[in-house]
């Protein structure tokens, strides 16, 4: 009885000054479905791993950016594992903020990593975040609204297709717009639309000396096809639409088609939130024939921060998180419809995923189609197809989309916006010292 | 002779009065109203009837411990209101009742700091908490919370104290009372509802605070906005989640403000009466 009561008494203590050892990592993330989905699944993790405990702050997409952002050039050092984009991977790698994740463990299969999405995240050829979840833009419409207008969507439909069919599938009697595109002002809203748009009709945001190139006739096409489009076949206020307004829209049954992010598919080919998730066809961003699609390259993807004291802990968990296993552990808890897209080549090679998910060839054919290199058809100097990868492009691209949208609105012309635009990119140009 | 008011003009400022009153309660209403919707019928459009599901609540709680957020609310907020009482009161006294030639002018002063923009300083304010140690701590939020409002606190004090008579003071003084029995015996116990409204305003502005409260904490100290915040979602419906997180948040400050509204309109109109 006293020898239980000792070992008793020595495996609390040990278990006490165990649990006192954890080390304790603070990853910074955003709301979203797939993000939620693995805080409820780290049980996995601290199982493989109980000497470490992990702390979680969720924020909204802009403030986690501006903290994130704070915290890493202040090396304030609260963060040890945080969610970045596209956007900010090379400018910040180029800034030595994040560390490389050359070594993410034997099993981890980092050439499984779709290329493009790898490419997005690297830099010299050094991955420095790992893609949580990817995606492309594509076109989602109503198959019922199409065979109405007697139209069959091509898998590749050029702009001209696109046009027509919108404007044909529009009734504003049944309060059906034929088309939704974001509308709303921000680097990360309609100018993400917009800057993707406009690789397809050949316009670029900067030359090879990085004069704006607003003012030429490409961009000029551009707006004022969207413009043309949107007031022809598009929803009222459409200039306050973005992501999630559009969303609403389709699921509701008021858009013939949408072309946003790939990840909105899983939205609204669910039945419990749409109204038509079993009217839902999928085709390639439009092009216009010119050999660059109107679609766009983004992946939300887990980095190191230099400044953090825990690497090797945060290095676990970002493998144990973008791990084929992880995928397999998401499949087995909530279904293959529920696995993060978009960032392993294995998972499109997947029957189950492949009949579970509908939209997934064309989700890979988007995300492959893109090139952050070579996103317009001219050489440009930047990296990034939907953005322009420089520090300035976050203020810049706000500027411009705020412009653009007021043009929707109707308050401005095409022509006055794309005049103020290049105004404001020349200036913002001169003052960061790209021109001399 | 007391003014007699026609029924009617009486009539037209209870429905205007009304009006104003349900106009500024709106929005909170309206969160409420959301929070009892499903995602679906939060975004559909205007509509004030809810179908009741409780599943807004339901996601928010399984996403987050809300006691934790709340706590550290309810630390930070009633802190750094006693702090700023602690300081204000004597700073009050002082103005009040031994004026300079440049007590007007440091009130000005005090309160122009409250017209510079917190974006102005996040990143120098960041640099110091950082190197103190103060990233996320309950103690470096209180304290940044009492400096903010203080100017408020200070000026409001100050008004109070001017409505009460200087003879009380010289009386007491002249009966042999020291500078701490005077602001402790006579002075506060005077100024009860001002300290009391000023306390409760400072309470509401601590507790509602999101520009510093979010910046300045990740996990250990970060308070009720923060916890809001993280409820709002780039791609996916989240409307109905965050009206739910957003009553938990404002439910407590409603109820402490339903409770002492005669205090604090007794405060707020406190001299403005002759």
């Amino acid at each position: 009885m006293r020898l239980h009561t000792i070992i008793l008494g020595l495996c609390s203590a040990s278990a006490i000054a165990f649990g006192a050892h954890a080390e304790s990592i603070t990853i910074a993330t955003v709301n979203n479905g797939d993000m939620v989905r693995m805080q409820k699944l780290t049980d996995d993790f601290t199982a493989k791993n109980p000497d470490i405990q992990l702390q979680w702050v969720t924020l909204e997409e802009n403030v986690l950016r501006e903290r994130v952002t704070t915290d890493i050039a202040t090396r304030g050092g609260q963060y040890d594992v945080m969610t970045i984009g596209t956007y900010e991977v090379p400018i910040w790698a180029k800034q030595d903020w994040l560390l490389p994740l050359d070594n993410l463990g034997d099993t981890y299969d980092a050439g499984d990593i779709i290329p493009a999405i790898a490419g997005g995240l690297s830099l010299d050829g050094k991955l420095y975040a790992a893609p949580f979840y990817g995606e492309s833009s594509f076109v989602m419409y109503r198959k019922d609204l199409m065979d109405k207008a007697g139209l069959t969507m091509p898998e590749a439909p050029t702009w001209e297709f696109i046009a027509d069919a919108a404007r044909k599938m529009t009734d504003r009697a049944s309060d059906i717009n034929g088309i939704c595109l974001r509308g709303k002002a921000g680097w990360g809203e309609n100018i993400a639309f917009l800057t993707a748009m406009a690789n397809s009709f050949g316009a670029r945001w900067f030359d090879e000396n990085w004069q704006p190139q607003f003012d030429q006739p490409e961009w000029k096409n551009t707006l004022q096809f969207y413009i043309d489009l949107m007031k022809d076949a598009g929803p009222q206020g459409a200039s306050s639409n973005g992501f999630n307004e559009n969303l609403a829209l389709f699921q509701q049954g008021k858009c013939g088609m949408w072309i946003d992010a790939t990840v909105a598919a899983s939205f609204v080919s669910n039945p419990t939130d749409s109204t038509v998730a079993d009217k839902v066809g999928y085709a390639l961003a439009p092009d216009n024939g010119l050999g660059k699609r109107g679609n766009w390259l983004w992946a939300w993807s887990l980095a190191i921060p230099a400044g953090t004291q825990k690497a090797e802990a945060a290095r676990k968990f970002v493998a144990w998180a973008t791990s084929k296993a992880y995928l397999e552990l998401v499949a087995s808890k909530e279904g293959w419809a529920n696995v993060p897209p978009g960032t392993r080549t294995s998972l499109y090679e997947n029957p189950e995923y492949q009949q579970a998910a509908p939209f997934a060839r064309m989700t890979l054919d988007s995300i492959n189609s893109a090139d952050p290199t070579h996103p317009t058809v001219k050489p440009v100097p930047y990296v990034g197809v939907q953005f322009v990868a420089i520090p300035e492009f976050q203020g810049l691209g706000t500027t411009v989309g705020q412009l653009f949208s007021a043009a929707l609105a109707g308050q401005s012309g095409v022509d006055d916006a794309l005049a103020a635009a290049q105004a404001a990119a020349v200036r913002e140009m001169t003052r960061a010292g790209y021109i001399k | 002779m007391a003014r007699t008011v026609p029924t009617g003009t009486k009539l037209g400022w209870t429905i205007a009065a009304w009006v104003v009153a349900l106009l500024i309660f709106f929005p909170i209403l309206y969160t409420i109203v959301t929070s009892f919707k499903s995602e679906t019928e939060a975004i559909a459009g205007f509509n004030l009837v809810p179908s009741g599901t409780l599943e807004s609540y339901r996601e928010v709680q399984s996403q987050y411990n809300y006691f934790k957020p709340f706590m550290n609310s309810v630390i930070i907020a009633v802190g750094s209101t006693i702090l700023a009482l602690l300081v204000a009161i004597p700073a009050a006294w002082s103005m009040a009742f031994s004026p300079t030639r440049r007590t007007r002018d440091i009130l000005m002063w005090m309160l122009s700091t409250k017209m510079m923009p917190a974006v102005a300083v996040l990143v120098p304010m960041y640099l110091i908490f950082r190197d103190w140690g103060l990233l996320d701590s309950r103690i470096g939020l209180t304290v940044m919370l009492m400096l903010i409002n203080l100017p408020i606190v200070v000026w409001m004090l100050y008004t109070y104290f001017r409505e009460i008579p200087g003879e009380i003071l010289e009386a007491a003084r002249m009966d042999g009372a020291t500078l701490w029995g005077e602001i402790v015996y006579v002075l506060t116990p005077m100024a009860v509802p001002g300290i009391a409204s000023t306390l409760l305003l400072n309470i509401i502005l601590a507790w509602n605070e999101a520009f510093w409260t979010i910046r300045l904490t990740t996990t250990n100290a970060a308070p009720l906005t923060a916890f809001i915040v993280s409820f709002s979602s780039p791609q996916g419906l989240f409307w109905a989640k965050l009206s739910a997180a957003s009553t938990l948040a404002i439910a407590p400050i409603l109820v402490l403000g339903w409770f002492s509204q005669k205090q604090l309109v007794r405060g707020l109109t406190f001299g403005a009466v002759k």
